[in-house]
């Protein structure tokens, strides 16, 4: 990248529209953004044209169809399992960020000296093995595990309560825990960018600690919950190991659907549609968040 | 020493310099001085080589610099931020330039040595670059810079990092080091006072040109517009007529001050048409206090805001057939009195001290 | 803040929730030490058995082998492409750079399951077998952003004039880059392979997609998690990997404040470097 700065003056005479800024900037940019055509936007359109074929058995039949969208929307199960996935997603979301909004202005707030120690602390359960992590959840969960057998040793419950493993509860707690820091950071950060001068202002005007609360530090961080929802939402709508691990089937999502369908099942192209019709719905999620918060939480750029 | 000549740059759609043509004597301390977005840090960056200009030439020492890299130029800049290197002490911050050249390693420590000496920071080499205060930074820029003897140091507003205390103190050092040393010096400003302190000639820029190109003196006294005028010191505004002109000199009526005849020497500028502006320093204005004190000429104003500065009041004072009071600043020598809001004033001034503009 | 009261129930919800964080982790050398083969309380006793029993599971070591591999590919090739994209945002200007950025962020907000099922879909169509090289295919899509992330904040504090400055002072671009850019973004660097490397590492559903009939080590886990008999071992072997990815994070957040301190910048607004 430096030799090419270093040819530019001769270069730049003969073809003056690739001289400067902009040239470098193309040429530095060029392999990443060549690897994210060829391996992200080139397959994901395959995947789109792969979800009008059709698949009998082991062959694939190229004859462009909406068959594998009618079935992917019209069938009872594909339709449960979305709506399940988005509602076991939305509730895991928003579970997740209130846990973390109090954290994170705990550390913004009310740490004064250790903040990155407290981040530090925040993050370290996260550099485990995430498959690791959801199964210690079944671990802690289970009928024989260690929630129950804690309490029935402590004698506080004399039957193993079954109401925490294999259904959706299960997969709520245990996505809240793993996307913790996920939601902690974008709220901490927003939180750290209020100019403290501005509470100070409002407490000089007369706001006590909760009004002041509700009109400055909330709206003003949340930028940082929008970015915690997003960041939260859209990966969990899509995970695979947790429902299927600590679920149980009253706790399968879609992905899981989409696996089967590109393994045991074997129906790829409907696979794909089913892929497809879930990102369609979670980017439509997506920018409409967005665009709320835009709409509707002043002073954003 | 450095031609520029008809020197345009573009980026993207936005004209930064508009055809600067000048000339850089060698051992002068030179200055461009303007307001941010005129362009004179980009003027400097291109005789350094950070950037090629658009069109037009430059030239070191007789040498055209077209294509030729910032490594290559016998020039050394001092960076506005001082960029001193984080991962280096101060010793390998000054000898970094010169390590990359096959020197010997006495030699090398004798240089880093004798232009610490000349920044005054003799002793401080082995010191970390982030325990180095502001003042410390520019200095170890200034040895860095110095000890490579280019032919001429570009100063990238040195000084404007620092304290006003220290400011004043650099800026008299700055001069007496450029003199020693004896290289051409120039220097980047958006203050026209360090500016007026330090320089042999002010390049004044605005959108991308040069206004006026002149010594400290004569860019005072004689600004060629109203736009230099205003921008170096305070300057009083009067609207004038032409009455008529003559191969020496000038007859105008002034607002307040009546039919006034000028020479040429105080038309720095071009003249068009009949209406004109006359300029009058605050200083070039006196309150007479006493039946004693005489002038040239006389008017009687009066005083509506009093502004005390210790050594030096400011009168703002309403003239007779002028709308906005005139700036008048007096020293406060002993036993003088200050005159307060509502006085009646009587203002000396002299054809002499007053400028006639477009 | 002016006033540093603290209310009681926010700490105390503080501590709860760091021991929400840290419950299921600290169970891992609880259980990997318990002399039971069934994962539960109360404890039986002390033993180093299912460690032993690692020692002699070649299936586990092929595994780990394979994820040392992908990891270390993974994570040199996508931080040498963040280096030029973040070199590339964070200097320059060219046009569409918005679009561009934005496609290549895109992996850092797609459920990894749609990444996993579009390179399924090309390789199956181009004809191609499974490996460990299309599992660091997808590792790499994934990993850029990320590395992009930690090196646009190095680059972006980066005060261009040094690199003005060395020139300036008759040293050559190429010279430049290695003695003044490459030793200031280093820490960058480094905490952008030790974050790729982990993320590689732990990867689960591109690599049980994409990888053929070499397992990763997430693949080899999720195969042991079946069997109960198994789990003693995946404790052990989890209280391992806890220790591993402990000491690399404190190795590289020990790095980090050295090299601020070295550079004088400020310790806590540098939080950009490893998170």
């Amino acid at each position: 990248m430096v030799t090419v700065r270093a040819t530019l003056p001769g270069r730049a005479l003969r073809f003056p529209w690739l001289r400067g800024e902009h040239f470098t900037g193309l040429v530095l940019i060029s392999p990443t953004f060549l690897y994210a055509i060829a391996l992200l936007a080139v397959p994901l359109l395959a995947v789109v044209l792969f979800s009008f074929w059709t698949q009998d058995y082991l062959r694939i039949d190229r004859t462009f169809t909406f068959v594998n969208y009618k079935e992917a929307w019209s069938e009872p199960i594909y339709q449960l399992l979305m709506l399940r996935s988005l509602a076991i997603a939305a509730v895991t979301t928003v579970v997740t960020i209130l846990l973390a909004y109090p954290i994170a202005y705990f550390v913004s707030f009310h740490v004064h000296r250790r903040k990155s120690l407290w981040i530090f602390l925040i993050t370290i359960p996260f550099w485990t093995s995430y498959l690791l992590r959801v199964f210690l959840w079944k671990v802690i969960l289970g009928y024989n595990g260690v929630l129950n057998s804690t309490l029935e040793w402590l004698g506080v419950i004399k039957q193993p309560l079954t109401f925490i493993l294999y259904n959706a509860n299960a997969v709520v707690i245990t996505l809240a825990h793993a996307w913790a820091p996920f939601a902690i950071l974008p709220i901490y950060v927003a939180l750290e960018r209020i100019d403290r001068s501005l509470l100070e202002a409002a407490k000089d005007l007369g706001d006590g600690p909760f009004r002041r609360f509700w009109r400055v530090t909330l709206p003003l961080s949340m930028g940082g919950v929008v970015a915690a929802f997003l960041i939260v939402f859209i990966p969990t709508i899509g995970d695979y190991v947790t429902p299927r691990l600590v679920g149980g089937t009253d706790g399968l999502m879609i992905a899981n659907m989409i696996q089967a369908q590109f393994g045991k099942a074997n129906n790829k192209p409907l696979g794909a549609a089913l892929a497809i019709s879930a990102m369609l719905i979670v980017t439509s999620i997506a920018l409409l968040i967005f665009w709320l918060n835009r709409r509707f939480t002043p002073g954003q750029r | 020493m450095i031609e520029l000549r008809d020197v345009h740059k573009q980026f993207g759609p936005v004209e930064v310099l508009t055809g600067i043509t000048a000339d850089i004597r060698e051992g002068e301390f030179f200055s461009l001085l303007g307001p941010s977005g005129c362009g004179k840090t980009t003027l400097l960056r291109l005789i350094g080589g950070f950037d090629e200009p658009t069109s037009g030439s430059i030239s070191v020492d007789g040498r055209p610099m077209a294509g030729v890299p910032a490594n290559r130029r016998p020039t050394n800049m001092v960076f506005q931020s001082y960029a001193i290197f984080p991962h280096f002490n101060v010793n390998e911050n000054v000898g970094y330039g010169l390590r990359s050249q096959r020197i010997e390693r006495a030699e090398l420590d004798r240089r880093v040595a004798e232009s610490l000496s000349m920044v005054g920071l003799e002793g401080l080499g082995t010191r970390a670059a982030h325990e180095l205060s502001g003042g410390q930074r520019q200095r170890v820029a200034l040895a860095r810079a110095l000890i490579m003897r280019p032919k001429v140091l570009l100063l990238d507003e040195p000084l404007s990092a620092l304290d006003k205390k220290l400011r004043q103190q650099m800026e008299v050092e700055l001069r007496h080091l450029q003199r020693a040393v004896g290289i051409t010096f120039i220097l980047v400003t958006h203050d026209q006072e360090e500016a007026l302190i330090m320089s042999d000639r002010i390049a004044v820029m605005a959108d991308g040109n040069i206004e006026q190109l002149s010594s400290p003196q004569e860019l005072y006294s004689r600004p060629v517009s109203r736009r230099v005028a205003a921008f170096i010191g305070v300057m009083n505004f009067f609207d004038a007529q032409v009455l008529a002109e003559q191969s020496n000199g000038i007859t105008l009526d002034v607002a307040a001050f009546g039919k006034v005849e000028v020479p040429r020497t105080q038309v720095p500028g071009k003249m068009n048409g009949s209406r004109a502006t006359v300029g009058v320093r605050p200083e070039m204005l006196t309150l007479l206090f006493d039946e004693s004190d005489v002038s040239e000429r006389e008017l009687i104003g009066e005083v509506v805001d009093v502004v005390y500065y210790g050594d030096m009041t400011y009168y703002e004072v309403r003239l007779p057939g002028v709308e906005k009071p005139a700036t008048i600043s007096m020293r406060n020598t002993a036993g003088r009195r200050v005159l307060s809001s509502g006085d009646k004033a009587r203002v000396g001034w002299g054809t002499d001290s007053i400028v006639v503009f477009e | 803040m002016s006033d540093a009261h603290t209310p009681k129930w926010l700490s105390a919800y503080a501590i709860g929730y760091l021991v929400f964080l840290y419950a299921p982790v600290l169970l891992l050398p609880i259980f990997a030490f318990n002399d039971s083969a069934i994962i539960n309380f109360p404890l039986k006793g002390f033993t180093t058995q299912w460690f032993e029993g690692l020692w002699t599971t070649e299936a586990l070591h092929s595994a780990v082998r394979n994820s040392l591999f992908v990891a270390l590919t993974t994570c040199t090739i996508s931080t040498v492409l963040g280096v030029c994209a973040a070199r590339a945002s964070t200097r320059y200007h060219f046009p569409a750079k918005r679009g561009i950025m934005g496609l290549i962020m895109v992996p850092l907000v797609l459920p990894e399951i749609i990444v996993a099922v579009s390179l399924l879909v090309v390789l199956i169509q181009l004809g191609l077998d499974l490996s460990l090289w299309s599992v660091i295919l997808g590792h790499v899509l994934i990993c850029v952003p990320f590395s992009i992330a930690v090196l646009a904040s190095a680059f972006k504090n980066f005060d261009r004039s040094l690199e003005e400055a060395s020139l300036d002072l008759g040293v050559g671009r190429v010279a430049t880059f290695f003695r003044i850019t490459l030793p200031l973004v280093a820490p960058g660097i480094i905490s952008s392979l030790l974050i790729t490397f982990t993320i590689s590492l732990d990867e689960f559903i591109i690599a049980f997609f994409l990888t053929g009939t070499d397992a990763t080590l997430p693949v080899y886990i999720w195969s042991q998690l079946r069997f109960t008999a198994r789990l003693p071992g995946v404790m052990a072997l989890g209280t391992i990997l806890l220790t591993i990815s402990l000491l690399l994070l404190i190795l590289a957040e020990w790095f980090r404040r050295w090299s601020a301190r070295r550079s004088g910048a400020d310790l806590e607004s540098g939080t950009g470097g490893l998170y």
